[in-house]
């Protein structure tokens, strides 16, 4: 019995460990077209040269592979990773297909905040001119997570409530938006429009840190809970009876998700899709063990977020496209193949 | 080992559903009956810890917390909703308290031996999604039986299997009950399972205890009119096991007359 509960385990496991390395191998090489790839046409030798030795290659080159190109493509993977693993827990706490990071209104409190930098050039923290805009997209966010965390917490955490206090706060911060766009000028207008779009070429080695270091603390929080969070996909009731706190847990998945969305999203604007899209790739490939359904959505997310980089590049040839116009074009596709090709009851 | 629940209340927004139920559980199977809102699903899962009561649950005179708490295993009425895992992850959930990132050889064993015990041990691959209502019911007393629990605490385990799924899933759970020791609780609408599977069977009506004792006692045409409102007839069979065979409700006789 021993030797066939292994067996079948192995296959189980092993399964989901070859979509992870195929993901992971895919991935690396999408990373390095988007280094490859760009306005300045340069060559793959040259690139790789600058990569490994900096001193010895030519100047020019040094810079923009290193001061745009490689914070831009790395960028896209931590940013995809971010929203890959907040939507995949946010489906998973709400129980919701429809769930992604921007459901309960960061995407517009993030918009709100950035948008009061820009056209009143009001910021939250003083003497922080190049962080003003995403300061001020971080603390609305948290300020519209914090809203309703407590909203949540006053009744018992209920998926319902969470949904229908993110509803509200979405209207909120959109009409509060739309009240400053009706107010700003021409100039102004066009900024808060370009950051709403959402764009990786503002990325500097700084925000890249930050954005890693946000994610490789909170993730492994998820981790922990790993077999928790799995069982609460079987349903509220289901995982109470299995001794699982479910308020609490669902109150401690909310703040991760809430502070990786809005890290993601104060620096590179709204990218919709990747946060929706992603983990449900994932759940259609390995299933909701979150030990594999985590790190693949992650992975998913920044795959689609590095295609979308390298396709923002390449529609119009010397052109970068703002990314969050491009994400969907290039996962679409992908998604609806998976779609139709897979058998049915991945949710 | 013995369960003692004394004074155990409940209400639900200002309506009451369990009224000082008092009542002691032995390392056998217990049946809980009584008609619909009787308050059995409830008193389940105050005794599981799930809903805030007044009274005393103990397990051997400790208070149901903390680690006595970790020796119970509640299965709801609900089957959960259909997660895209496999049958072998779903039943691992079981012991998730016990489960590291690495799932050990122990836990793996376990997990494999109950579904071979439900006979679900080739579904261990196929994803959940995939189930009958009644596999799922199954892959649910899998995952409730993985814990290895000292009370077992059942609601309406059989609902939705056939005929000889429900004898067989009571003659595992009989035999789980008297190999470990374990005490367990079955709420019921069957009568006559419980007369057949139950050593001890308590009456709940209106949220109090009717009548609690041995199913001979219990299970008469008196107590099913007067709590059920249901006239029957109530023979003893071979094995000296009372059958219940109801003939029509009260009320509708007196309708006749």
């Amino acid at each position: 019995m021993e030797r066939e509960v292994q067996r079948v385990y192995r296959e189980i496991t092993g399964r989901k460990l070859a979509y992870l390395s195929v993901i992971a191998g895919v991935l690396i090489v999408a990373t390095l077209i988007d280094v490859l790839t760009g306005p300045a046409w340069l060559s793959i030798r040259e690139v790789v040269w600058a990569i490994l030795s900096p001193a010895t290659s030519d100047p020019t080159v040094g810079v923009i592979v290193w001061i745009i190109r490689l914070p831009v493509a790395l960028m896209a993977i931590v940013v995809g990773a971010a929203l890959g693993v907040a939507g995949a827990e946010m489906q998973t706490i709400l129980g919701n297909p429809l769930a992604s990071p921007y459901t309960l209104g960061v995407s517009a409190a993030a918009g709100f905040g950035a948008a009061l930098a820009v056209v009143l050039g009001v910021g939250v923290i003083p003497h922080a001119e190049e962080f003003l805009v995403p300061m001020n997209a971080f603390i609305f966010s948290l300020i519209s997570c914090l809203a309703i965390y407590f909203i949540a917490r006053g009744r018992q955490a209920q998926k319902e409530t969470i949904v229908l206090a993110g509803i509200a706060i979405l209207f909120l911060f959109h009409s509060l938006l739309a009240l400053l766009q009706y107010l700003a000028t021409e100039d102004q207008l066009q900024a808060v429009v370009f950051w709403l779009f959402g764009s990786l070429m503002k990325a500097t080695w700084t925000k890249l840190f930050i954005v890693s270091a946000v994610l490789f603390v909170v993730t492994p929080l998820f981790s922990r809970d790993a077999w928790k969070l799995t069982a609460l996909r079987l349903g509220d009731e289901k995982a109470r009876s299995l001794g699982i706190d479910v308020e609490r847990l669902r109150l401690k998945a909310f703040i991760g998700v809430s502070i990786l969305t809005a890290t993601a999203v104060c620096f590179v604007g709204t990218i919709g899709f990747v946060g929706l899209v992603a983990p449900h790739i994932s759940r259609m490939l390995v299933g909701e063990d979150q030990r594999y359904f985590l790190p693949l959505s992650a992975l998913s997310g920044a795959l689609l977020l590095s295609a979308a980089s390298v396709g923002s590049k390449l529609i119009v040839p010397g052109t970068v496209f703002p990314i969050g116009i491009v994400t969907s074009f290039v996962g679409v596709p992908f998604f609806f193949s998976l779609i139709l090709t897979r058998k049915g009851g991945y949710w | 080992m013995k369960l003692t629940v004394s004074d155990l209340s409940f209400s639900y927004e200002n309506t009451p559903i369990l009224q000082s139920v008092s009542f002691q559980a032995d390392p056998m199977v217990t049946a809980v009956i009584g008609p619909n809102a009787a308050g059995k699903s409830t008193l389940l899962k105050c005794i599981a810890g799930l809903l805030k009561h007044r009274g005393r649950v103990a397990l051997d005179g400790r208070e149901m917390d903390g680690d006595v708490a970790r020796k119970v295993s509640y299965l709801p009425q609900e089957i959960g909703s259909p997660a895209a895992l496999t049958v072998l992850e779903a039943v691992l959930l079981g012991r998730h308290s016990s489960l590291s990132w690495r799932v050990s050889e122990e836990d793996l064993g376990l997990a494999f031996g109950v579904l071979e015990d439900l006979g679900l041990e080739d579904l261990a691959s196929r994803p959940i999604n995939q189930l009958s209502g009644g596999q799922n019911q199954m892959v649910s007393i899998a995952q409730s039986l993985v814990k290895g629990p000292e009370v077992l605490l059942m609601d309406e385990p059989t609902s939705s299997l056939d005929l000889r799924r429900q004898l067989e899933i009571f003659d595992l759970v009989r035999e789980v009950t008297v190999e470990r020791e374990i005490i367990t609780l079955v709420a019921l609408h069957d009568l006559n399972l419980a007369a057949r599977y139950a050593d001890s069977v308590i009456v709940l009506n209106k949220g109090r205890v009717h009548i609690a004792g041995g199913p001979r006692e219990t299970l008469n045409s008196e107590m099913i009119s007067s709590v059920y409102g249901v006239r029957s007839e109530v023979y003893t069979d071979d094995e000296g096991l009372p059958v219940v065979v109801p003939k029509g409700s009260a009320k509708r006789r007196r309708h006749k007359r």
